[in-house]
């Protein structure tokens, strides 16, 4: 069976005594196997059968002992009863973990003591089919073609085709329904969602999470104010809409801003942006222009602001503008200004698209 | 050890053993130290006597200390030095700082610094409880600036249960509003550019929290009270503290630093373990140079 093979192997035209006359050394085959005690002591061979079987009863055991301690044992109770870790924790890790382990040392030890270990040699022999095979699967083939009619029917072979492709159609659609359109994401009238956010003239800033407006007096040099659109938490004073679910999630995500104070000459205002800041305080998204993490890793030392994601770093001084990482564009700066009370408000929305960059970014302008 | 019996042999030419440096300089610091010890001992109960300071002796003997311990880097003024490294001034003006920022920096010990470095970290307290609050005094005489914070802003005394719980899942979000950015999200630290890093808030004093907030420690933004307002901050301590003695049920936490320690857990110790297992089982095992009998070698 293998010598054939072998033979296969030969290229057409090869002279094959030749090849042999040329092999330098003559080929030693193999070494003598050399046995193992437990092959030639029963004495020892049933010995590491009674090792093995011990290691699967072991498993057995520990797999019982996992089902008592996952009922008897509370979680709550007992947390820190070996060195600071639960007794239902360790005990559950300890015995599945026992479980998995001696099975597989006892199935190691059985390969090693018991199962034979003499080495064996197959020679390789020719992947393809026998010849007798081969001739009768083409004629079959083409029986079935001729039969079918497929080549002389080309109207059937290419609506059959055209209905195959179409199929992508039904999943192409499912797919693009997983996720909200470009236009769903906030603005369904216009479609222009990526390009604005909640943010309106005259509406304050306030506190994230506490949602209270800010004074533009009592913010501190060094101050950092991770802040948000008023919108976001409407009462019955400022009258805004109450906005749930999704697109309360999308104005979020959008919406979020980081609100500092510097020294006023410390800050180079950008072209246009002179009178954006009050008083030293500055405002930009907080959402990362690269790929949209929010960020408020703000050193005041330095002005910088510094994405966790990717290390992204923007210049708040600076107009934002990137100083390290992979972001292209500098973060959109929120144009302020104090209204009568004295409290921060916006007085635009974003001049760009916040967050990640897209196709249609510039020519949306 | 040649350098020290060069030294010795200058004190003394005619009889230089080969250990004489050595036992000069033993000598010479244990009697510096004895004097210290000696000297310390006898001025605490005298500084313990000067309690009842009036502000201006407390200003004018933060002052001198200041003059002794700070003024090197910050200025005779605390007008601070314009020596700038690195891109950072090292020797900031403390004008307005307040009394809090002094009693954060070197109540934890992060000043005076040892050497100028990336970032003060905390280490030994330098001064006592008075003297520390001169220097606070005396920096806040310079002009107005946080004040160090009484106990009462920062502790949940006298709110109901409820009020309680309430104050710590407000101050759970405020913290991951605010301070998880740098902070991490079980308050474990974490690094920060160029060497820096922010630490860790386990076992820090609720009094230094509430400081840090307030000043906005070296590369810190500040949480004035314009921006964090004091219940804020003290909803922020407590939930530090819960988060604190929270037990962890799911074993070693390993710092809490997320899935970097644990990575390193599972591919160093887990997949190495393994690995060192595999290698070990493959490594051993036993062979004869007896051959089996006729009947065996039949089976094999």
């Amino acid at each position: 069976m293998i010598e054939p093979g072998n033979d296969d192997a030969i290229a057409p035209g090869h002279d094959r005594s030749l090849a042999v006359r040329e092999e330098p050394i003559a080929n030693p085959g193999l070494p003598a196997h050399q046995w193992r005690p437990t092959d030639v002591d029963e004495r020892l061979e049933k010995r590491a059968e009674r090792q093995v079987a011990a290691m699967f009863v072991l498993s057995m055991i520990c797999g019982v002992l996992f089902v008592v301690a996952y009922f008897t044992l509370e979680i709550g109770d007992n947390f820190d009863t070996f060195i600071g870790l639960g007794a239902s924790t360790v005990a559950l890790g300890l015995t599945l973990g026992g479980a998995l382990l001696f099975i597989g040392i006892g199935i190691i030890q059985w390969a090693r003591k018991l199962m034979g270990d003499q080495e064996i040699v197959e020679m390789r022999h020719p992947a393809a089919s026998s010849a007798e095979d081969r001739e009768a699967t083409l004629a079959a083939l083409s029986l079935g073609a001729e039969e079918s009619g497929i080549g002389r029917r080309p109207l059937v072979r290419n609506t059959l085709l055209g209905s195959l492709g179409l199929l992508g159609l039904p999943a192409v659609v499912l797919l693009r329904d997983l996720g909200p359109s470009n236009a769903e994401v906030a603005n369904e009238e216009e479609g222009t969602g990526l390009q604005h956010t909640i943010w309106k003239p005259g509406m304050r800033l306030v506190r994230d999470v506490l949602g209270t407006p800010i004074k533009a007096s009592e913010i501190e040099i060094g101050d950092l104010v991770n802040a948000a659109p008023e919108a976001l938490f409407p009462t019955e004073e400022n009258g805004y809409e109450e906005i749930e679910g999704v697109p309360l999630q999308v104005q979020k995500a959008k919406g979020a801003i980081i609100i500092v104070k510097m020294e006023p000459d410390e800050i180079k205002p950008g072209k246009g942006r002179e009178d954006w800041t009050i008083d030293g305080v500055i405002c930009y998204s907080k959402i990362c222009t690269h790929v949209g993490c929010p960020i408020s890793l703000y050193e005041r030392t330095t002005h910088h602001v510094l994405c966790p994601c990717h290390q992204s770093t923007f210049d708040l001084a600076d107009s934002a503008k990137v100083v390290f990482g992979p972001a292209h564009r500098p973060l959109p700066q929120l144009p302020l200004a104090v209204d009568s009370e004295g409290y921060l408000i916006a007085q635009s929305d974003f001049t760009e698209p916040v967050g990640a960059s897209y196709w249609e970014r510039e020519k949306q302008k | 050890m040649r350098l020290l019996n060069r030294s010795a042999g200058r004190i003394s030419r005619h009889r230089r053993g080969p250990v004489a440096g050595l036992v000069v300089l033993l000598f010479g610091l244990l009697l510096t130290g004895g004097l210290y010890t000696v000297l310390d001992t006898a001025f605490v109960p005298a500084q313990a006597d000067e309690q009842t300071m009036s502000d201006e002796e407390l200003v004018a003997e933060g002052r001198e200390l200041f003059l002794v311990g700070c003024s090197s880097c910050h200025g005779q003024n605390a007008e601070g030095l314009a020596t700038v490294r690195e891109g950072q001034v090292k020797g900031p003006s403390l004008v307005g700082v307040g009394a809090a920022a002094v009693d954060f920096q070197v109540g934890t010990g992060r000043m005076p610094m040892a050497r100028p470095e990336q970032q003060a970290p905390r280490k030994g307290v330098v001064y006592n409880e008075e003297e520390i609050a001169a220097m606070a005094a005396y920096v806040a005489s310079l002009a107005p600036g946080p004040a160090i914070p009484s106990e009462e802003d920062y502790s949940l005394e006298g709110l109901s249960e409820e009020e309680r719980e309430e104050a710590i899942v407000r101050g759970g979000q405020i913290f991951l509003t605010n301070c998880t950015a740098c902070h991490n999200f079980n308050g474990s630290g974490g690094a920060m550019p160029r060497g820096g890093y922010a630490p860790n808030l386990k076992g820090v004093e609720d009094r230094y929290i509430y400081e840090a907030l307030l000043t906005g420690p070296q590369a810190m933004p500040n949480f004035s009270n314009g921006n964090l307002s004091p219940e804020a901050k003290r909803d922020v301590i407590a939930y530090l503290n819960t988060i604190e003695d929270q037990p962890e049920y799911g074993g070693f936490g390993m710092g809490g630093l997320g899935p970097v320690s644990e990575g390193l857990f599972a591919w160093l110790l887990g997949i190495g373990g393994l690995v060192g297992f595999a290698v070990w089982i493959a490594a051993h095992t036993t062979r004869t140079t007896r051959t089996p009998h006729l009947e065996e070698g039949a089976e094999a």
